[in-house]
């Protein structure tokens, strides 16, 4: 099995560190992978995206074109990246931030109001982690365990009190995406 | 030693320090600048010096005076700051100087793009500067790689006293993979009797120098040189076969390109039922070409893929001389193929069905 | 018998092959004669420059690195950093240093290396017969200034250590001459100390030596020299201009 996911929104919403928190949980359990951003002065304005493959074979390119999953954070993500889910991959749509809705319909689309709930947890910086929870749930591209166990890798000592939070916000969102298949 | 994950730029960086480099010069230029960043931080805690010099020019002629001087040295940069270095380099060649060069292309010509590319091939491989002469040029297609061919690369410099270059694209700067260090074993080396190191106790003075101005002293230098080369192209050619094993159509691709071409591979297979393999040169100079032409014989035809807009599909079509039909398909200006674009020419090339 | 006269056996027993009347010898002979003074021989590492100079890592008994035009300092840097106990002496001329390598003196000027530069201000280049100079004065003939240098199209000739002595450091300059005997043994003096820093460990030296170039002056010798009194002390005055200390 190979997940290939682009994960974007704009600067801020930590893009860039739920994908490596879905290197480091892939790594951490045995599978190979890879982290890819997108780097030079587009990373200032729209969209800020990183590709990350988790895959039990040696990972290929490292660019993801044909993704098994989406990850919108905000409008313009959706209109650059939508075109990229593979036909019954999965889009993730922070619906807090995203009125409309994907034109795709070979696809399996996932509304999540990230920022809601991540302010009904009282924090909104971890909307991300919200969207990540529904990820896990939809995808099981790694265990949701896998993410505590590697959190201050990414996000160093300094910030371990900060998992509590995170924690909820990730188990939150599992939850919404697990009641959404249901 | 167990995996950790890095940015290409930094695992580089961490490699030569486990290398032994003590000593590194550069200057700032996008996509290279995690590895002077993170030698600014490692160098001074492990004895070394890093230098943030002037220009690419003085930065080179540092690596040539501490090269020179002995010590394990590199600098790093990117295409334009490459070009800048090429005198340098062909002094270093003359002079017999070991040190390792990196250079994360980038899109050129001219100032470019800060997007990957594999448009300096000509530039590396034919020596870049003035003069006969010749780098060794490793092409890392994943972190991991880049690790391994730095610590070798060094041990190839100082083995056969020879500028290398490791030629990497912004992809591999930038993208993070987990990598293991110290998977290379160390070479047994001669040591460095003929460094200015101060004359000591010894009786002659060791003089660094590439200039011979009688044409017939010259002239028997360039052939030890040569005679060198031919040595590491018997010695040193590397390269990686990949399900060629069945295959009736050969990718050739390094670098970036070759992990693209690989996934491409797979999916064609997968989708289509076209056996197509992958010869990937892991060394650029010296060229895999009898192993291409090996290789050759036994497909139907070739497909060269690289970020540019045909450089090293030359030295295929030179390996190969004429046998067998050989395509190509480049994407440049920091433009990155797709496996898609891949998949769509070998498709075509094998008249849509396998 | 008595000896009045012996070469230092910090020069190579090899004959130079400088044009007679050529300060070039003077010069080695200075720095070769400090080097031995000091007792650094046998850690001293020297840079030779691309130009008439090129060939002095055959002329000094220590270790040598050849460097391109104009990139000695970056070169010297390097070494000395490698080696700190080393004693690192680069040689410059004009072009070499004030014109191709103005980038690389400036910074290692800047950064306080710790080597030692003597640099050959002889007004013209001379390996490449006779080219203007950044060093070249207003009007001079040369074989790219055949109508006489003039600095409306060409600018006013670089007075290196008045530049460089705006640097904040413990760099020491000093402008000297090999013209006459009296400036000879000055020149020896500022060269001596300019190594002698460098044994205490103290930062950047530099020793800009007016010299000669009567074959690329189109003078005889003698000529040659009063030609430095007359014209390049007036532009380019002697003395110390940074790090005066005793």
């Amino acid at each position: 099995m190979t997940h290939e996911m682009i994960i974007a929104g704009f600067g801020g919403q930590g893009v860039m560190s739920l994908g490596e928190l879905l290197t480091y949980a892939g790594m951490h359990e045995g599978k190979e992978v890879s982290w890819m951003p997108s780097y030079g002065p587009e990373m200032r304005g729209g969209a800020a995206s990183c590709g990350v493959i988790v895959s039990d074979e040696p990972v290929g390119s490292p660019v993801v074109t044909e993704a098994t999953a989406v990850v919108v954070m905000n409008l313009p993500s959706l209109d650059k990246f939508e075109e990229n889910v593979l036909p019954g991959g999965c889009l993730f749509i922070n619906s807090s931030l995203i009125e409309r809705n994907s034109t795709r319909t070979d696809i399996k689309v996932y509304r999540i109001p990230a920022n809601e709930e991540a302010q009904a947890l009282g924090n909104t910086r971890v909307a991300g982690m919200v969207i990540l929870g529904a990820v896990i749930a939809v995808t099981g591209v790694v265990a949701i365990d896998s993410i505590g166990e590697i959190f201050t890798k990414v996000f160093g000592e300094k910030r371990a009190k900060l998992w509590d939070i995170n924690k909820q916000a990730l188990e939150r969102g599992y939850a919404i995406a697990k009641e959404m298949m249901a | 030693m167990s995996k950790i994950l890095m940015k290409g730029n930094e695992a580089i960086a961490e490699a030569a320090i486990q290398a032994g480099c003590r000593y590194f010069f550069g200057y700032p230029i996008t996509p290279q600048n995690q590895i002077p960043e993170y030698m600014s931080r490692r160098l001074p805690q492990v004895g070394g010096c890093f230098l943030q010099a002037e220009s690419e020019v003085a930065a080179i002629n540092m690596v040539y005076g501490a090269g020179g001087a002995g010590a394990r040295a590199m600098t790093s940069s990117s295409s334009p700051g490459i070009s800048l270095k090429q005198e340098g380099i062909s002094y270093i060649a003359g002079a017999q100087v070991p040190c390792v060069i990196v250079n994360m292309m980038r899109g050129g010509p001219g100032l470019g793009s800060i997007q990957p590319s594999q448009s300096d091939y000509y530039q590396a491989t034919r020596g870049g500067g003035h003069g006969d002469y010749r780098c060794v040029v490793l092409a890392p297609s994943t972190v991991q790689e880049a690790v391994d061919m730095m610590a070798e690369g060094f041990d190839i410099a100082d083995q056969y006293r020879i500028p290398v270059i490791l030629c990497g694209d912004g992809m591999l700067g930038q993208m993070m993979e987990p990598v293991e260090m110290g998977r290379y074993t160390p070479r047994k080396l001669p040591e460095k009797t003929w460094a200015t190191t101060g004359m000591g106790s010894r009786k002659t003075p060791n003089i660094i120098n590439s200039l011979y101005i009688d044409a017939a002293i010259l002239e028997q230098k360039n052939a030890e040189l040569a005679a060198i080369y031919d040595e590491i192209s018997a010695n040193e050619t590397k390269w990686e076969s990949y399900r060629m094993e069945d295959a009736d159509y050969m990718v050739v691709a390094y670098g970036t390109t070759a992990r693209i071409a690989k996934s491409a591979i797979t999916k064609i297979r997968a989708e289509y039922g076209i056996k197509v393999g992958l010869l990937r040169p892991m060394t650029l100079w010296p060229f895999p070409s009898a192993a291409i032409a090996e290789a050759a014989a036994k497909v139907k035809a070739v497909l060269t893929v690289e970020m540019s807009t045909g450089q090293m599909v030359d030295d295929v079509r030179l390996a190969i001389a004429g046998s067998k039909p050989v395509e190509f398909l480049g994407r440049s200006g920091g433009m990155i193929p797709a496996p898609r674009e891949i998949i769509d020419k070998l498709v075509e090339m094998a008249g849509g069905k396998a | 018998m008595a000896v009045v006269f012996k070469k230092s056996p910090v020069l190579a027993d090899v004959p130079l092959h400088y044009c007679p009347g050529c300060t070039h010898g003077i010069v080695h002979r200075l720095i070769a004669e400090s080097i031995e003074e000091l007792g650094v021989a046998d850690r001293a590492i020297g840079i030779a420059p691309v130009g008439c100079a090129v060939f002095a890592y055959n002329y000094f008994n220590c270790d040598m690195q050849q460097a391109a035009h104009g990139r000695a300092p970056a070169v010297g840097t390097a070494i000395k950093r490698v080696h700190p106990d080393s004693i690192v002496f680069a040689y410059q001329g004009d072009g070499d240093l004030a014109s191709i390598g103005a980038a690389e003196i400036v910074h290692a000027a800047a950064r306080d290396e710790k080597i030692t530069v003597i640099f050959i201000n002889n007004a013209v280049y001379g390996m490449t017969h006779g080219q203007m100079a950044p060093t070249s004065l207003p009007g001079q003939v040369t074989t790219t200034s055949p109508y006489g240098r003039d600095v409306n199209h060409c600018g006013y000739p670089i007075r290196v250590c008045e530049m460089l002595c705006t640097l904040e450091g413990n760099q020491y300059m000093e402008r000297v001459a090999v013209n006459n005997v009296k400036n000879v043994l000055a020149a020896k003096k500022a060269i001596k100390k300019a190594f002698q820093r460098q044994v205490e460990g103290k930062g950047f030296s530099l020793v800009e030596v007016l010299s000669t170039c009567p074959t690329n002056w189109g003078m005889s010798p003698q000529e040659a020299l009063k030609w430095v009194d007359e014209k390049m002390i007036p532009y380019y005055p002697l003395g110390c201009y940074k790090g005066g200390d005793k």
